[in-house]
């Protein structure tokens, strides 16, 4: 798995999107700016490419950083409650507020995504039975407990048609101007970038961690600020997409190990690559029609976790 | 020096470490032996910061080693546990680089570069420096354990139960390179150890705990006699002398 090939790949299929669609945009409408073609590229392409590559990246890379802290392969924000956790949050902020601006949607939804993934870490900490498999089911557990619990306001509230907006991951409502928020994920990057090192060693587990003189509940509360900030964004402007952080750092550590520092592009960029996939079979598959991207990673993601956990044995 | 001042730990109330005074010589091997549930992992972990003491304190160098700042004290401490035997895909070399990590923070220098290959020619795995841990076997892994303490390179190097799941082979290979880094490099080795012989054969002072408390402490001589051994172990262990090794007969006692 070299980085030229991924990013040969991601290219290619950049430009694949950005002439995929509806309405049929060649290259060379783009010469004249005033078209309506040029208009659509601008308004609609565009801003759906930057908003899958910002996604992508974003809940791969928090799916990594998660599974290194719970030091758990199979834990990603859709296997602890995360994203279910985030959409009460957001749920929570329209019934306190009844015009929730964006930023109040955007505070209660990351409150609720960290405090969320902090309980499944203290749920973590207390149980004995820490098999492979067993955590993400406590964590799928509790993301569904979440999830009823968002419904059952919803439903009472009459905003159940709101709120699953937010559970179906849909890039075709992306637009300018409705998706400018995934570029918190940039910094975010960054800083994941950054402490990587720090990242790996806290996966080691908390004795490996103090004995490198590593201030380990520090690190652990900065990723979880890192998971919670992507987790936000992503389904406040995108919705929920699934399997995606579980399934892409699964396949890089198989090929590159768990050295965050050099495998952190990597998962970034296949996890880019991914999602352009199911985007673009997406919005082919039933032309003129589009399917939610969180159908087709679904299906897609779910054969490869099954895959994956049949593969199993050592990587678990 | 490395000196622990009636230092206590208690679980649910109960006393696991139980008011323990010792002091750790510089440049030796000391074993920490005693039956299951003595406190020996739980002395050498309030040693090592891993767990905090309840009452009294652990000084290094004269002063409390909860003072210390954590990354100064991964300068001058190091702790391999049982439970190292972790799920990360490292390779041997980027496991003995994150040996570095208190001077580096994971950003190599040269000289840190050296260090790391310095500690796995050492640990003799230059042919295995890019496996995967998870390709290695036991011996192997712990060899790569020990060479990222050596990359570490601290004075203090504490290792609880480093024999644990390993063939007789490797665990000679182990105690013969612990024994090394104390000649070679003056490093002072401390040591949870279960079996007697591995204690009485490579180390040179020995700390016996019982039910949380020091019973015995001393030169290895002087704790390798049946009268010692009967108040540690409550068992009648002949002692036999071959080629000055003193080995415990304990299997038909």
């Amino acid at each position: 798995m070299k980085k030229r090939y991924l990013v040969i790949a991601l290219v290619a299929l950049s430009l694949l999107s950005l002439f995929v669609g509806v309405s049929s945009i060649s290259p060379i409408d783009l010469l004249d700016f005033k078209s309506e073609e040029t208009e659509i590229f601008l308004i609609s392409r565009i801003p759906r490419l930057i908003a899958i590559i910002l996604a992508g990246a974003g809940m791969s890379i928090a799916g990594l950083i998660m599974q290194s802290l719970s030091r758990n392969k199979f834990v990603s924000p859709t296997t602890a409650g995360t994203l279910d956790a985030t959409r009460l949050g957001i749920l929570i902020s329209m019934l306190v507020f009844t015009n929730a601006t964006y930023f109040q949607k955007i505070s209660f939804a990351f409150i609720f995504a960290l405090a969320g993934t902090l309980l499944f870490m203290q749920i973590l900490n207390r149980i004995k039975f820490k098999d492979a498999v067993f955590v993400p089911l406590v964590g799928l557990m509790f993301g569904n407990i979440l999830a009823s619990i968002t419904t059952f306001f919803a439903y009472k509230s009459d905003i159940i048609q709101n709120i699953s907006v937010w559970l179906q991951g849909d890039f075709s409502l992306i637009l300018k101007g409705r998706y400018e928020l995934l570029y918190i994920s940039v910094p975010v990057l960054i800083l994941a970038y950054i402490f990587a090192n720090r990242f790996t060693v806290a996966g080691m587990g908390e004795d490996f961690a103090k004995n490198l003189g590593l201030s380990y509940n520090k690190v652990l509360n900065l990723g979880l600020v890192l998971v919670a900030l992507i987790s936000t964004t992503v389904v406040l402007t995108v919705g929920m997409i699934p399997f995606l952080g579980l399934i892409i750092p699964n396949i890089v550590s198989i090929f590159k190990g768990d050295h965050l520092e050099k495998t952190l592009p990597h998962t970034a960029l296949l996890g880019v690559i991914f999602l352009l996939i199911c985007d673009i079979l997406g919005r082919v598959i039933i032309f003129p029609y589009e399917i939610p991207i969180s159908m087709t990673v679904g299906v897609i993601g779910s054969a490869i976790f099954l895959f994956l956990l049949f593969r199993g044995k050592a990587y678990a | 020096m490395i000196q622990v001042k009636e230092v206590s730990k208690y679980f649910a109330k109960k006393p696991v470490v139980d008011n323990v005074s010792v002091n750790i010589q510089s440049g030796k091997i000391t074993s920490f032996i005693g039956p299951n549930g003595a406190g020996k992992s739980t002395l050498l972990s309030m040693v090592s910061r891993l767990l905090d003491a309840d009452t009294g304190e652990v000084l290094l160098d004269k002063s409390d080693v909860r003072k210390w700042k954590s990354n100064d004290f991964s300068k001058r401490i190091s702790i391999l546990k049982q439970s190292n035997y972790m799920n990360v895909r490292l390779t041997i070399r980027e496991l003995v680089a994150f040996g570095r990590f208190p001077y580096s923070k994971g950003r190599l220098n040269a000289e840190d570069e050296k260090m790391v290959d310095q500690a796995i020619e050492y640990m003799n795995l230059g042919d295995l420096e890019d496996s995967y841990l998870d390709e290695l076997s036991g011996g192997q892994r712990q060899r790569a354990f020990i060479a990222m303490v050596i990359a570490q390179d601290t004075e203090y190097i504490l290792l609880d139960e480093p024999l644990n799941n390993l063939d007789m082979k490797h665990s000679v290979q182990i105690m013969k390179i612990l024994r090394k880094l104390v000649e070679d490099l003056g490093k002072t080795v401390v040591i949870v150890l279960h079996d007697i012989n591995f204690a009485s054969v490579y180390s040179d002072f020995i700390v016996a705990l019982k039910d949380g408390r020091v019973i015995k402490d001393g030169p290895t001589h002087e704790i390798i006699n049946s009268d010692a051994l009967k108040e540690i172990y409550d068992m009648d262990i002949p002692i036999q002398e071959m080629n000055s090794c003193r080995i415990c007969v304990y299997f038909n006692s």
